[in-house]
């Protein structure tokens, strides 16, 4: 073990820097950051927020409200397709989108009575016109989906949640290398996202929620977890 | 390793150990806020050594599931080891894409035999090898492995989606264990990179045209590969039941779909059956 590494750190950086590259350094984007950093102080800005919970079911609403994210990108993206889009590009993104409307809908139909509510996305910040743009996007989701997964599995209580986190989190990881091929071939593991020892960098709810919420209307709160937007 | 479960395992069986250790915990506490990898790092090995005597039995699974990812990470490297020594096997164009594979699975021997070894085990040895799956008689399933490069991949696409679903059946004896099961699921997350990178590459080059990223099983059928030979290893993937919804019922979504959407663990058991006396050489 490398003594060394602060992956912790790291991640906060990565998650901050990545959120500024696609929130766009604008002025829209520098604001909404400083919004977010005086809502401790302010809590009123917050009262629309939703909280995850705590426990098991907290987990498993952070997922939900993670894939609700990313089946309202895809949904969009296929909706829009960028210019130029590939048919290979096409049926890619297409499954994606399935995965991830299937990931959203699995996770509210499991969770029940107790899941949080539908969430209302901004993407403002994404040009859906552009194959940069979105590709850019996609990588950050996928990138972050499994770096969420990853650093909350030690949260979960039940084996069976914990399994059935498993089987989505290799799947997020399968989208993040495809995707990442797509804008570079190769780098399906790149440093900025697999560490000198091979393994994928993770990060904790309230890094992975400050990123998150760059593209959500509805802030999404994680106060049993040190997190509020 | 993470101290204080363990010590909350122990209290299953011994309510007295928190007494017993009390003196002991201050000093524990203090080094835990540093951080738990210094923790680790800077355990006094005196309580390590007392706990595996007294206690070993919390600590001694963990290492075997250590070693049992060692185990399959041995022979992962080995195998792209093998691939890059031998001359004309894989083309110039695609040697720096698979020596992203190789690497990492060197990586993970390198970062398993460090972090077994800090818990006071003692981390497997390689083994012998025979990729063609032939138990050192060298005529396995693939017995071209070394010297046709779509053998050499469907090999690779085998190994990296069963080294996924090992280390997802493995997540459970690692619950709650923030130190170990983090890189447990971080290693996780990287084989399914390289499953997916592998699949991209053997779609591309024509190998298995219709291939993708991801295991989209039939409702008979989990293995998507196009090998027969590795229809076990994909035994299970058509399951479409997650935590008692039925996905293409309840949910609408086609098997195709629903199978995609999950990947599947397999138990240490059906993984050592798939590996060794195969690829691992059994006496």
């Amino acid at each position: 073990m490398k003594t060394e590494l602060n992956p912790t750190t790291d991640g906060a950086n990565m998650a901050r820097r990545s959120f500024l590259r696609y929130a766009g350094a604008s002025a829209a984007g520098i604001a909404l950051i400083g919004s977010a950093a005086s809502c401790k102080k302010d809590r009123i800005m917050t009262t629309d927020g939703i909280d995850i919970g705590s426990g098991d079911i907290g987990i498993l609403n952070y997922a939900y409200a993670l894939e609700q994210l990313e089946a309202s990108f895809y949904l969009q993206v296929i909706a829009t397709p960028y210019s130029g889009m590939t048919s290979v590009e096409t049926t890619y993104l297409t499954d994606i989108r399935d995965h991830e409307v299937l990931h959203r809908d699995f996770f509210k139909a499991a969770i029940g009575a107790k899941a949080i509510g539908m969430l209302t996305t901004d993407f403002s910040t994404i040009n859906f016109s552009s194959r940069a743009s979105v590709l850019a996007a996609a990588k950050l989701l996928e990138d972050t989906g499994v770096r969420a997964y990853d650093g909350a599995g030690y949260l979960i209580k039940d084996p069976g949640y914990l399994t059935i986190a498993g089987k989505i989190v290799s799947v997020e990881a399968r989208h993040a290398a495809l995707i990442s091929n797509l804008i570079a071939p190769g780098s399906f593991v790149g440093d900025d996202q697999v560490d000198i020892n091979g393994l994928n960098k993770s990060n904790t709810i309230a890094e992975v929620l400050g990123a998150a919420n760059g593209f959500l209307k509805t802030k999404v709160n994680a106060v049993n977890y040190n997190y509020k937007a | 390793m993470n101290l204080f479960n363990i010590i909350d395992e122990i209290e299953k069986v011994d309510p007295e150990i928190r007494d017993r250790l009390n003196p002991r915990r201050a000093a524990i506490k203090n080094i835990t806020s540093f951080g738990s990898k210094v923790a680790v790092a800077a355990m006094p090995f005196a309580i390590g050594t007392m706990f595996k005597k007294a206690y070993g039995q919390s600590s001694t699974s963990v290492t075997e599931v250590l070693n049992f990812a060692l185990t399959l990470e041995h022979l992962e490297a080995a195998f792209y080891n093998a691939g890059a020594a031998k001359a004309g096997l894989i083309p110039a164009a695609d040697s720096a894409y698979l020596n992203l594979i190789k690497r990492d699975e060197n990586a993970h021997v390198k970062f398993l035999q460090g972090v077994i070894t800090t818990l006071g085990g003692m981390p497997v040895t390689p083994a012998t090898y025979d990729f063609t799956g032939g138990n050192n008689k060298g005529n396995g399933p693939f017995a071209d492995v070394l010297s046709n490069y779509a053998t050499f991949l469907a090999v690779a696409q085998v190994l990296e989606d069963t080294g996924v679903r090992a280390y997802k059946g493995q997540a459970p004896n690692l619950i709650g264990n923030k130190d170990i099961l983090t890189p447990a699921l971080s290693i996780h997350a990287v084989e399914a990179r390289h499953a997916a990178a592998i699949r991209q590459l053997r779609r591309s080059l024509g190998q298995a045209p219709t291939i993708k990223p991801y295991i989209v099983s039939s409702a008979t059928l989990g293995n998507d590969t196009g090998v027969p030979a590795a229809n076990n290893n994909y035994k299970g993937e058509e399951n479409v039941t997650q935590g008692g919804v039925n996905l293409v019922t309840a949910l609408g979504v086609s098997v195709q779909v629903a199978t995609a959407s999950f990947d599947e663990p397999l138990s240490k058991e059906d993984v050592v059956a798939l590996v060794v006396g195969s690829f691992i050489v059994t006496n």
